[in-house]
């Protein structure tokens, strides 16, 4: 019925030398459909029964602070501009007398807007330092949108449920 | 007193009749809350989830009457551009010529509002009255996509009038009568014995199996549900001509959808699957089990159509034309060709 004139509503196509029967098609969607109304449905009632996500779901984004250089690679690279980082830079003493003054960068403010946030990892990807994680992580809906921007202590504690990575492949 | 001399009217026309109707309204305004719940239901295991689970504490049973009580909570807004007396009288025009039909329906030998000798005939005018209201509501909506759905409904309901009238005229004809009771009636007499047993057998088994899937096609198309609903085609047109609808003037189009499905599949039931008539129970309980035995045979009709929604995409308007014009007429005029000639012959 869906194709126009010939009214051989087939639809199964596949294999030429099978027979056709004409309307096939339209009796094979019909028996499809009322096989899944025996079936058990897929559904998962969520706020009593949880899904537990793929290891390495993309739920929310977690900081390691030790590994970040505050180097804003990923602050650049981010698509829509969620995340913001602050910092100065320390002079640290030398280790020797008549040593060279080190300096090194400290992290003052990284936060995420999950507000603004597409999931696209680019930032994960881009961190050069390995300090930024996914964790599969989904339940942190807020009643406001403000509520959703993450500082550094939360991304911090998301570490916690980062999974290690998987295996290597073999060969 | 057995059952036989029961009489089922008061002896005053009127009041007959006003209780008839009242009976008539009632049931079918509560007919349609189930029938939009098993809809949920049905559709929802068939694509795999649950549908309402929640309302009502237990498989959400409450769910149509909660949305029901939404919508009446929402305002009923106009568009400043409507042609306001049009745009609101067009829901009642609609749900009046489906609560027309259901005075034609017999249910049992006297549990019929009124058994007319021309019940088919105007079951069929009736029904198409609706198309005004349609037409009415898409023209002053004052939207485009109210027009455009009011228009594609106009020319898809006319379309699909036709093999419709020509599927119940085979009926008619080997009934020899247009009284749905007459036709029932006409479906109950024995066709030959099986020993001593006379065997009575539906039209659907006798001859008017073409007809019967004309028919149903037909009626679908007549619904605008799911493989005809270029009308609505939500991805499309927003809602057709129930878009700029809301609150109670909405839920009246609701409830007319819903109540036309359960009256044409109630006809269906009676021209095909011989209405309110079932074998070895005595004529004398036909006015008591004879409403149950006809609402099964609709309700089969009902999910065969809930089913028919949850499987197949919607058809493009072009389809959509070709299949009545192209084929579903021509089917029918022969299958009415056969059908006389058989009727003369034998």
């Amino acid at each position: 019925m869906t194709d126009n004139g010939n009214g051989n509503g087939n639809g199964n196509g596949g294999n030429p030398k099978e027979i056709k029967f004409p309307f096939a098609g339209l009796f094979k969607g019909l028996g499809f459909t009322g096989k899944y109304l025996f079936k058990k449905p897929a559904t998962v009632f969520y706020p009593d029964e949880k899904e537990i996500p793929v290891p390495r779901a993309r739920g929310v984004i977690a900081l390691d602070t030790e590994a970040c250089t505050v180097c804003m690679l990923c602050a650049r690279e981010c698509p829509d501009w969620c995340i913001y980082i602050e910092g100065h830079k320390e002079e640290q003493e030398p280790e020797e007398p008549g040593g060279r003054i080190k300096v090194r960068a400290e992290l003052d403010r990284f936060d995420i807007d999950y507000g603004l946030c597409m999931y696209c990892g680019i930032c994960v990807d881009v961190c050069p330092f390995d300090a930024l994680f996914w964790s599969p992580e989904y339940e942190y809906s807020e009643h406001a949108v403000v509520d959703l921007l993450h500082d550094k202590e939360k991304l911090t504690d998301w570490l916690e449920t980062v999974t290690p990575p998987p295996p290597l492949e073999s060969s | 007193m057995t059952v036989a001399e029961l009489n089922l009217t008061t002896g005053y026309f009127w009041l007959d009749t006003v209780i008839k109707v009242a009976i008539a309204l009632g049931f079918m305004m509560t007919l349609a809350l189930p029938v939009i719940y098993a809809e949920l239901k049905v559709m929802a295991h068939m694509q795999n989830r649950v549908g309402p689970y929640y309302a009502g504490g237990r498989f959400g049973w409450a769910q149509p009457i909660a949305d029901g009580l939404k919508f009446l909570q929402k305002e009923d807004l106009v568009p400043r551009d409507a042609d306001a007396a049009v745009y609101k009288a067009a829901p009642a025009v609609v749900v009046m010529a489906t609560f027309a039909v259901f005075i034609v329906i017999p249910l049992g030998p006297q549990v019929v509002v009124r058994d007319m000798d021309i019940g088919i005939f105007y079951l069929l005018a009736i029904s198409s009255i609706g198309v005004l209201g349609v037409l009415m509501a898409g023209w002053s909506s004052a939207n485009k996509y109210s027009l455009i759905g009011g228009l594609r409904a106009a020319g898809q309901l006319i379309a699909y009038e036709l093999p419709l009238i020509l599927a119940a005229l085979a009926v008619v004809i080997q009934a020899g009568t247009m009284s749905l009771v007459g036709i029932v009636e006409a479906q109950g007499e024995p066709l030959f014995t099986i020993g001593s047993v006379p065997i009575s057998l539906p039209y659907l088994l006798t001859g008017q199996i073409v007809s019967f899937v004309i028919f149903v096609i037909a009626m679908v198309a007549e619904l605008s549900r799911i493989p005809f609903d270029m009308p609505f085609a939500e991805s499309e047109l927003t809602m057709g001509y129930v878009t700029e609808y809301s609150g109670i003037r909405f839920a009246m189009f609701f409830l007319g959808e819903y109540a036309s499905l359960i009256a044409l599949s109630l006809v269906v039931a009676t021209l095909f699957l011989g209405g309110y008539w079932i074998p070895v129970i005595p004529d004398d309980w036909l006015n008591l089990i004879g409403p149950m035995v006809v609402m099964g045979k609709a309700s089969l009709v009902i999910f065969f159509v809930l089913w028919i929604r949850s499987t197949f995409p919607r058809l493009r308007e072009d389809q959509l034309q070709t299949m009545a014009w192209h084929w579903l007429i021509p089917l029918a005029l022969v299958n009415l060709l056969v059908i006389s000639f058989v009727k003369v012959v034998v």
